[in-house]
């Protein structure tokens, strides 16, 4: 529809509105929003081409910060009116930026058919536990006995894991990383936004009013060696201070164990390599929790099939090629007619 | 069986020695199981009638179970036409001729047949068992239950096998033929062409199943062929309905569903953007969602959403994106969409809601029809947002409702309700075809130029912001829910910034008042006594009834309402010239209540809440009584 002209480079300045960015002081959000600018600077997308489509959350206002186009729409429903965008213009490049809430609990229907249809989408997901803009009530993914102003003695209802939700829901990519990490996070984003169809990025992100240190015990400077994967496809399933630790299957089960290289006559051979197009693999390193298990960040599964959009276009332009319309007369004179002559 | 197939085929009132009876107008009702093909009749029997050139109007009427347990009486389906050698605006109070194929369809249909209307059975389904099941204590023929009646027991289900014996079919095959042998025999009695549904069951089981296509036309042949050699009671048989008088042109049979497709399509083409539906499936609102998904060539595309507000909200997704966005539903789901239409006014971004109404409250009579959804469409959101609400009130007008609903979404950038409701859906009427070159384009211009453009800049008649579509170079900006500046579009929670948009946003939709024709008296006097106000889909008999009136000398008016918001800006004037209003609406008084609250009028409700349209002689009867007495 619109023609892309290439652009010289652009700072990630140049991607920040002129909008006073309101979130509060230190919160997580400033990091992750640094982190697409920069994107979106590195890919040289071109400002007009993008859209930001969020729903509502702290983490909605996300699109008045950048110098895009943007839609601030309803809870919950930035996948249903990305992929309606999506499908008028193909063209787009559009982003959608949902909270726990917004993308797990009112918008998770959504989310599960934007998923499983593979609209060509980015779709973000602010996870930081925790509904923030309506003053700390626990959120789908809080931990169980999370105590908040609704749940004073302690939430009784289990989380959603959020990159298991996806793949459960079909999708074609998830990944994960954290707010905080401007080396991870560009890289993981760019991985997301080069897989055409609908890809998940679980980011995690710390909300320092009502769930401060949520995730310290894995994303802490001191604690990421020991309690933190970081998969590549093709890559051995190592982390540990020293390189020492690896994942492997548990002998005679479908589950992941953890092993130290070197003990108990293990060695590098016996360590999984991650393939990023095995599913059930992904689902197996989604599921890890700390403190039992590191926390895999990364792209946790990519592997790419036909999407919604083009299928929808190629369909459209193969009628048009099979039954070429007439002008509007000749589709109000469709089928049987009968002519009634003067006199 | 091929030469006798050659000859019975040759149809339309052949040389055949019957002496046929004139008759100006016929009201013919098909009644049976769901399972029966009852619809399928009705509608063949229509193609032949339009073809014949008679004016006609059809009424389905069938139940929410796909298919109910066989025989019962909540399991019948039936389907009324009226045709006429004049032009006639209702598909009739009462059948003159019933058909029911079982003793449900008797049981159910009888009260409205007047006493000496003719009843055709299925004498076959009368067994003591289905008698049972269809609730009568003993057999209808035989205990004199229709002895005010003129009925003709034939067994039709016997002489159905009998005619397509040889072909092959298991026995329950053959006996769904049973369908086609009423209809043939009604065609003979009615002198309709075979042909069309000749061809018809050619093409839809032709390649198919041959075995199944020969069946059927047997079927139809063999009905047609006992109405030419049986003997029919006296008074009873052969009758033309001569063509009807119409305006000279080309006509199509038309359902309200269709006329919405393509007047949708044509807005849009005369918009110059491309067409998107979102919809979820609901009774009586997805066929929409059918006949769209079949006109992909004009540049149409249709998404089934996960649910009511992903339809809408993918539409809205779609409108922002350049398209003319258009969601389809039924009040339930019109009610699950609300929050986004609200973010469609706020946002101000064209969308057209189509709402089929059908019998509430919540579930309600799904498949019934009833105008119960217009204070949700004028009121039915959260704050002050109102919208333009266009009503259409025949199948045919469905289409020009449709490009008038897009014409204002685009030109003052607001969602816009289109009410039609279940019978207007489903209905079918001959329709001369419009000549789409006669239509006036509304091209949008979408801002484009930095320099002159923003997206929040408003347009100085209308009031209506600009439209700006993402990929437009030098004018990106976001819009969203939130309260906006009047001056600048960014978030304001301003005291006074506020106030200021809620009453820009209502005088927006308020100068609508100024861009739609203004109202008019449809029949009778321009003021006086009592005037008759409608709006949807009673126009046919609201029509009928006050033209009866007038002939019989009162004074009556009638007044049909297009806009129901805002209403026409003479519309209170108009009211205030006549001592009684009488509004009558297929619910319990919403119309009338809107027309109180604004004008301050003693309008007068007249209320039918029974899931079916007015009848023309209940209406007559209500103007009669105040039409006289002063």
């Amino acid at each position: 529809m619109n023609v892309q002209t290439p652009v010289e480079q652009l700072r990630p300045a140049d991607y920040a509105s002129d909008q006073e960015v309101r979130w509060c002081p230190g919160c997580g959000d400033y990091a992750i929003l640094k982190s697409v600018q920069r994107t979106m600077a590195d890919l040289r997308i071109p400002p007009e081409q993008a859209v930001f489509i969020s729903g509502i959350g702290c983490a909605a206002r996300f699109p008045y910060y950048m110098a895009t186009y943007g839609f601030h729409t309803i809870h919950g429903r930035a996948p249903a009116v990305a992929t309606g965008v999506k499908l008028a213009n193909p063209d787009l490049d559009v982003w959608v930026v949902m909270g726990d809430g917004d993308c797990l609990s009112i918008g998770g229907n959504h989310t599960l058919h934007a998923l499983r249809r593979n609209v060509d989408l980015q779709m973000l997901l602010f996870n930081n536990e925790i509904y923030g803009l309506t003053k700390g009530q626990y959120s789908p993914t809080s931990r169980l006995g999370t105590r908040s102003p609704s749940t004073p003695q302690g939430s009784l209802d289990s989380p959603v894991n959020a990159a298991v939700f996806a793949l459960g829901a079909g999708a074609r990519f998830v990944a994960r990383s954290v707010d905080t990490n401007q080396k991870h996070l560009p890289e993981t984003l760019k991985r997301a936004h080069g897989h055409r169809g609908a890809s998940f990025v679980e980011i995690v992100q710390n909300c320092i009013v009502y769930n401060d240190g949520a995730f310290s015990g894995w994303t802490d400077r001191a604690a990421v060696a020991e309690a933190q994967i970081a998969v590549m496809h093709g890559e051995k399933l190592i982390f540990g201070k020293d390189r020492g630790k690896g994942l492997r299957f548990a002998p005679g089960r479908l589950a992941l164990d953890v092993v130290e290289i070197g003990r108990d006559g293990v060695t590098e051979n016996d360590i999984l390599v991650h393939d990023e197009t095995d599913r059930t693999l992904a689902g197996l390193l989604g599921a890890m929790a700390h403190p039992e298990f590191p926390v895999a960040v990364g792209v946790l599964y990519c592997n790419p099939a036909e999407t919604y959009d083009r299928a929808v276009h190629a369909q459209l332009a193969a009628v048009r090629d099979k039954t070429p319309a007439g002008g509007l007369n000749a589709m109000l004179r469709r089928g049987r007619t009968w002519t009634v002559a003067p006199g | 069986m091929a030469t006798r197939l050659a000859t019975t085929a040759a149809t339309g009132g052949a040389a055949e020695d019957v002496p046929r009876k004139t008759l100006d107008s016929v009201v013919i009702r098909f009644a049976g199981d769901s399972g029966d093909g009852m619809q399928l009749t009705g509608t063949q029997f229509t193609q032949s009638t339009a073809l014949m050139g008679n004016d006609l109007a059809t009424f389905p009427d069938f139940p929410a179970e796909i298919r109910a347990p066989i025989g019962t009486t909540y399991g019948v389906s039936a389907f009324q036409i009226n045709f006429a050698s004049y032009d006639i605006m209702t598909p009739g109070d009462a059948p003159d001729v019933l058909v029911a194929m079982n003793p449900a369809a008797l049981k159910v249909h009888l009260r409205d047949v007047p006493k000496g209307g003719t009843i055709i059975l299925n004498a076959d389904a009368f067994s003591a068992r289905n008698v049972a099941k269809a609730g009568y204590d003993a057999n209808p023929l035989e205990d004199g239950t229709l002895d005010n009646y003129v009925v003709i027991p034939i067994d039709i289900q016997k002489m159905t096998l009998a005619a397509v014996k040889g072909l092959g079919l298991s026995n329950k095959e053959a006996v769904r033929c049973k369908n086609m042998w009423a209809l043939g025999l009604m065609c003979w009695m009615y002198d309709r062409d075979r042909q069309p549904t000749i061809d018809w069951l050619n093409q839809r089981f032709g390649a198919r199943a041959p075995a199944l296509a020969q069946a059927n036309v047997a079927a139809l042949n063999a009905g047609h062929a006992y109405g030419e050699t049986a003997e029919l009671p006296s008074g009873l048989g052969a009758y033309v309905v001569p063509k009807a008088d119409v305006k000279p042109g080309v006509y199509r049979a038309v359902t309200g569903t269709e006329a919405i497709a393509w007047g949708l399509v044509t807005g849009a083409r005369k918009a110059g953007l491309p067409l998107f539906l979102g919809s979820y499936p609901i009774t009586p609102a997805s066929a929409l969602l059918h006949t769209l998904s079949n006109l992909k060539e004009y540049g149409v595309t249709t998404f089934q959403a996960e649910d009511e507000i992903a339809a809408v909200c993918s539409a809205i997704g779609a409108s922002y994106a350049g398209a003319i966005g258009v969601t389809s539903s039924s009040g339930p789901g019109i009610a699950l969409k609300t929050e986004a239409v609200g973010l469609a006014f706020a946002a101000e971004l064209p969308l057209i809601v189509v709402n089929s109404q059908r019998g509430g409250p919540s579930t309600g009579l799904p498949t019934k029809t009833e105008q119960s959804d217009l204070f949700q469409a004028v009121y039915g959101r959260n704050a002050d947002s109102p919208l333009p609400v266009v009503a259409s009130r025949s199948a045919g007008d469905c289409f020009f409702a449709a490009v008038e609903a897009v014409r204002l979404a685009v030109t003052y950038m607001t969602p816009v309700m289109l009410l039609t409701d279940g019978y207007l859906a489903n209905a079918a009427e001959p329709w001369e075809i419009p000549d789409a070159d006669d239509i006036p384009e509304f091209k949008v211009a979408l801002g484009t130029d930095p320099e002159s453009v923003h997206a929040f800049k408003r347009d100085e008649r209308t009031l209506a912001r600009s439209w700006v579509i993402p990929g437009t170079p030098g004018l990106m900006h976001r819009i969203g829910g939130i309260e906006k500046s009047y001056e600048t579009g960014h978030i304001s929670y301003d005291p006074e910034n506020h106030h200021r948009m809620t009453k820009v946003r209502a005088a927006k939709v308020d100068g609508i008042a100024r861009d739609i024709p203004a109202q008019t008296v449809e029949a009778g006097p321009e003021s006086g006594r009592l005037a008759v106000v409608g709006w949807g889909s009673t126009h046919g008999a609201i029509s009928q009834a006050v033209r009866r009136a007038n002939a019989a000398g009162l004074a009556v008016a009638h007044i049909h309402i297009r806009h129901i918001w805002p209403l026409p800006a003479n519309l209170g004037g108009l009211l205030r010239g006549y001592d009684r209003v009488l509004v009558p609406e297929m619910n319990n008084g919403q119309l009338v209540k809107v027309l109180r609250a604004e004008y301050l009028v003693d309008a007068e409700g007249l209320n039918q809440i029974s899931g079916l349209p007015f009848k023309v002689s209940d209406l007559e009867a209500a103007i009669r009584a105040r039409g006289e007495v002063r």
